[in-house]
């Protein structure tokens, strides 16, 4: 053994690194915590998130539900995307979605961007952790998307209310994660933490994971609303004044609710395209969701009152 | 969008997938320019988006602190709160690659109440670029971050002389600082030093050659980064592979998954699990991709092996000829990551790869002066400090020195009351038992003691009517703090009786003499850290205060059974009860002699109704609720 190692040190490669980081951190949590969750946003990260979990606990199912917040307002090609993929997994699918919300009639359109991801997302999201008492959640997020994530540990400990306290972070060394939490707190474990948007896209290639198909240009009905193109995606849309859809040739960088996430013109129609695409975009990821524009910051703020 | 070419792109991907991974941190003193560096780096490498550039600009406008320029550190000083202060307050992380290779950077902070973040950063990265500004030359925290550099086994050194463009380009000061550099780094153990000077700034030497810096024919920054060697040494290393989580889907299959943290493991190599010294071969090794013939450092696999052997999560599977040592005692350098200072003695819980133990500092044998390297005697290790200390776990742990392996060597430390991280060590060397019989740098006391006991010392004093149940509720009691790994000791109204209190008879005068002795008994056991339970039915209030007296506040826990006289009396286990009112039992409480309740005992059991498990169950959740346990 150690005479061929002489001969031809053979190194892992950038992808089979984060793919090794991924898993490690995957079996740490199922392995210390006792009731954890995959939170399943349905994009493209969740779908490498998954894919990392199959792989992670193999030949066993991974030994956790997945949960999709779902605010009623997902492209439809989401959800079923969403249901076929945790019956491929093996996994439990739970759907929780903020019935007072609902109640209350709170809508992008009708509550502005802001309140309405507060409302539907983050405070549905506390809720289901609270209601099945998960002491991890697993997130998609990764560091190189935004500023405030890029200072995140990869175990984020929550409090009780599910608020993250970014100056008070626990010290993070080598891949030896700390684990302890009293009852009602819990951590959020971020495995993508060290992988790039083009890792993702090189990674869903080289291993042909399934991603919902709107990452994929095709013609779709699209309308031009302060400055970016917003896909009518149901009847509930309500178009002003002048606004007429017109079917454009689009896809989309990131995934999440339809009068939220602007696509982008593109002939991309296949995923190596994408890939190449990319290499040469000049707008970063997060600039698609509307939600983080209101003010520099805004990122940090949500996420201390519990958004992931 | 250019003509998409696939052969092209295919020739890319591949390109891509050959690059290597360079992971390094930026640290310095503050307003050395890290940030500026790192913010001018993904710059340079176009590794911007347009929106975060016109972000940026918005953002120099309203916060920046270079004028009408873009200010680089705005980008990687991400959280509001530093943007406020100009500082960077936490570990952040970038991405950015070359043509040659991909790079993570973290960026750490320069304040010293922040060390720890630079710990954190260092224990992950191959490579450090240490900043110094040209202005003021190498100062406290340039030692301190490399020595914390050193210390966590960086062995590549950059040492980037930064704002030489306020010094005029001048090559004396860059000899000037870099001499003043060597001579304190010779103590330290890197492999590599590579002086730069540059302009974080305006960019020489950064990714590009400065021209005002014709004197210098060293590589620029990105060049030495590219290029240098920093291969992990992990896969020569002895085979090491934590096991991480028992994988059962079935019966018929039983797999240990895990991280090879070094070596390679190959099927039919002969394994032991380093602890128990059980020895097995491996065969196969499974992934959710087939089944491969070996695994090398890094990789995530699952491992089964041919013979059914006891193995959990946090056992070391290794190479049976080379095997790792397996101690409880050690000898260690710590950094400090908490206000709250270090208590020699205290039980902290220690994570040392997959293995959580918990043990205590029994020894501060120095701590380091980062300035001078020069060892210091000390009696407490405050945040930020690094220290050389005797370690002692609760049971014995398969470790190497972490300058051997730091996947097998390196352990945080975690305080159990607050679950904060509040240290990290690495271990040097294991201590024979006997060379660690020397406890002494502090001086023991009760709260030590009961500290490496892992709980509060104290005295459980029962009291009640014959027959009430004090007894039984005791021995339950103490059975189960012995389960649970507490120390602890009965003292019976009988069993000291026999012995210590022979002398002893019935009278007033005895009474108080019975309980006296038997108080300062337990405040002796007190004094060695246990929990002492007292069961006497002690029916005086004066005796009681006595006791309460002679121990400390806190330390003496009043535990009424209250069983109302006829229900002891009918139980009557001994057959006192009926003696007494035959009149052959003089004095006996209950009959001829009063029993005081107790007016505020800390516990009331209801020792007629309830039956005595539940009444050991209270006892115990008063114990823990309080902080006993």
């Amino acid at each position: 053994m150690s005479a061929s190692l002489a001969i031809e040190a053979p190194e892992l490669t950038h992808l089979q690194r984060l793919e090794a980081e991924s898993i490690h951190i995957m079996r740490e949590v199922a392995a210390e915590f006792r009731n954890p969750v995959m939170l399943y946003s349905i994009g493209k990260d969740s779908s490498v998130m998954l894919h990392l979990a199959k792989k992670a606990f193999y030949p066993s199912p991974p030994p956790f539900p997945l949960l999709h917040v779902d605010t009623t307002w997902k492209f439809r090609e989401m959800i079923a995307f969403r249901d076929q993929a945790a019956k491929d997994a093996r996994m439990d699918l739970i759907v929780h979605t903020n019935q007072e919300g609902v109640k209350q009639g709170v809508t992008p359109f009708t509550h502005g961007a802001s309140v309405y991801t507060n409302i539907m997302k983050t405070d549905a999201l506390k809720e289901a952790l609270t209601k099945y008492g998960f002491d991890a959640a697993f997130g998609g997020a990764r560091r190189d998307e935004e500023k405030s994530r890029a200072k995140e540990r990869i175990f984020s400990f929550r409090t009780e209310n599910h608020g993250w306290d970014p100056k008070n972070q626990r010290p993070e060394l080598w891949n030896v994660y700390n684990a302890r939490v009293r009852k009602g707190e819990s951590i959020r474990a971020f495995p993508l933490s060290n992988w790039t948007e083009l890792d993702i896209w090189q990674y869903i290639l080289k291993e042909s994971i399934p991603i919902v198909p709107l990452y994929l240009a095709a013609k779709r009905p699209v309308v031009h609303r302060d400055g970016q193109l917003i896909m009518v995606d149901d009847d509930r849309m309500p178009l002003n004044e002048g606004e007429k859809p017109e079917m454009r040739l689009v896809r989309f960088r990131t995934l999440g609710c339809y009068p939220l996430t602007a696509a982008m013109e593109s002939p991309a129609a296949s995923l190596p395209e994408i890939v190449h695409e990319m290499l040469i975009a000049r707008t970063s990821e997060r600039s698609g969701r509307l939600i983080d524009h209101d003010e520099a910051g805004s990122m940090e703020k949500k996420k201390r009152e519990g958004y992931f | 969008m250019d003509n998409f070419d696939p052969a092209a792109f295919a020739e890319y991907l591949s390109r891509q997938e050959r690059k290597d991974l360079l992971r390094f941190l930026t640290c310095g003193s503050v307003d050395d320019g890290k940030s500026t560096l790192i913010g001018r780096l993904l710059y340079d490498t176009k590794l911007l988006f347009e929106d975060q550039l016109a972000t940026l600009q918005k953002d120099s406008t309203k916060h920046g602190t270079v004028g009408e320029d873009i200010d680089f550190a705005l980008l990687v000083d991400g959280l509001e709160a530093e943007r406020e202060q100009g500082i960077t307050i936490d570990v952040a992380y970038r991405f950015f690659a070359t043509e040659k290779r991909k790079f993570i950077v973290a960026d750490t902070p320069g304040h010293e109440q922040y060390t720890r973040n630079m710990a954190t950063g260092a224990s992950n990265a191959d490579l450090a670029i240490i900043l110094i500004d040209a202005r003021k030359g190498v100062l406290t925290q340039t030692r301190r971050h490399s020595y914390i550099a050193s210390l966590l086994g960086i062995r590549n050194v950059v040492l980037a002389i930064n704002k030489i463009d306020l010094v005029d380009y001048s090559k004396d000061v860059f000899e000037t600082i870099l001499a003043d550099y060597n001579s304190f780094s010779s103590d330290l153990a890197f492999e590599t030093i590579q002086p730069i000077p540059m302009s974080a700034r305006f960019g020489d030497n950064v990714t590009q050659r400065g021209d005002k810096l014709t004197w210098y024919d060293g590589p620029t920054l990105l060049e030495h980064l590219e290029t240098v060697d920093v291969r992990s040494d992990q896969i020569e290393r002895p085979l090491r592979f934590p096991v991480q989580w028992v994988n059962r889907p079935n019966l018929d299959f039983r797999g240990y998954s895990g991280t090879v943290a070094s070596g390679t493991v190959s099927v039919g190599e002969e394994l032991v699990v380093a602890a128990s010294g059980r020895t097995s071969t491996v065969k196969s090794i499974v992934t959710y991709d087939g089944e491969k013939e070996s695994a090398i450092a890094g990789e995530a696999v699952t491992v089964t092996l041919a013979d059914e052997i006891d193995i959990s999560r946090g056992d070391l599977l290794c190479d049976a000829s080379q095997r790792p040592e397996v101690a409880d005692q050690f000898s260690a350098h710590l950094i400090w990551m908490h206000d709250e200072p270090l208590v020699p003695g205290r039980s902290y819980q220690f994570k040392i790869g997959t293995k959580s133990v918990s043990g205590s500092v029994t020894d501060i044998k120095y701590n380091v002066d980062v300035n001078t390297f020069q060892h210091l005697a000390a009696k407490k290790v405050g945040l930020n400090e690094v220290s050389v200390v005797n370690l002692s776990f609760r049971e014995p742990i398969a470790f190497d020195p972490y300058v051997d392996n730091p996947a097998t060597g390196g352990f945080i430390v975690i305080d159990r009351l607050s679950n904060l991280t509040v240290g990290a060590g690495m271990i040097d060397f294991a201590l024979r038992r006997a060379a660690n019989i020397h406890w002494q740098a502090v001086d023991l006391d009760k709260q030590r003691r009961g500290e490496a006991l892992g709980q509060r010392p104290a005295v459980i004093w029962l009291t009640g009517l014959s027959g009430a149940g004090k007894s039984t509720v005791s021995n339950l009691v103490e059975k189960r703090l012995f389960s649970m790994g507490k120390h602890t000791y009965l003292l019976d109204g009988d069993n000291v009786r026999h012995g210590l209190n022979r002398d002893l008879g019935f009278t007033e005068a005895d009474r108080v003499e019975n309980i006296r002795r038997v108080a300062e008994t337990a405040r002796l056991f007190v004094d060695a850290g246990l929990i002492v339970l007292c069961s006497f039915i002690s029916p005086f209030r004066s005796e009681r205060r006595m006791a309460r007296d002679i121990l400390d506040p806190g330390e003496f826990v009043e535990v009424f059974v209250d069983t109302p006289l006829h229900v002891a009396e009918k139980r009557d286990p001994k057959g006192l009860y009926k003696k007494a009112r035959l009149g052959q039992i003089k004095n006996f409480t209950g009959i001829d002699s009063p029993y005081e309740r107790p007016e505020n005992p800390e516990i009331t059991l209801a020792g007629a109704t309830t039956s005595p498990e539940v009444l050991a169950d209270q006892v115990v959740e008063y114990l823990r609720e309080n902080g006993y346990i």
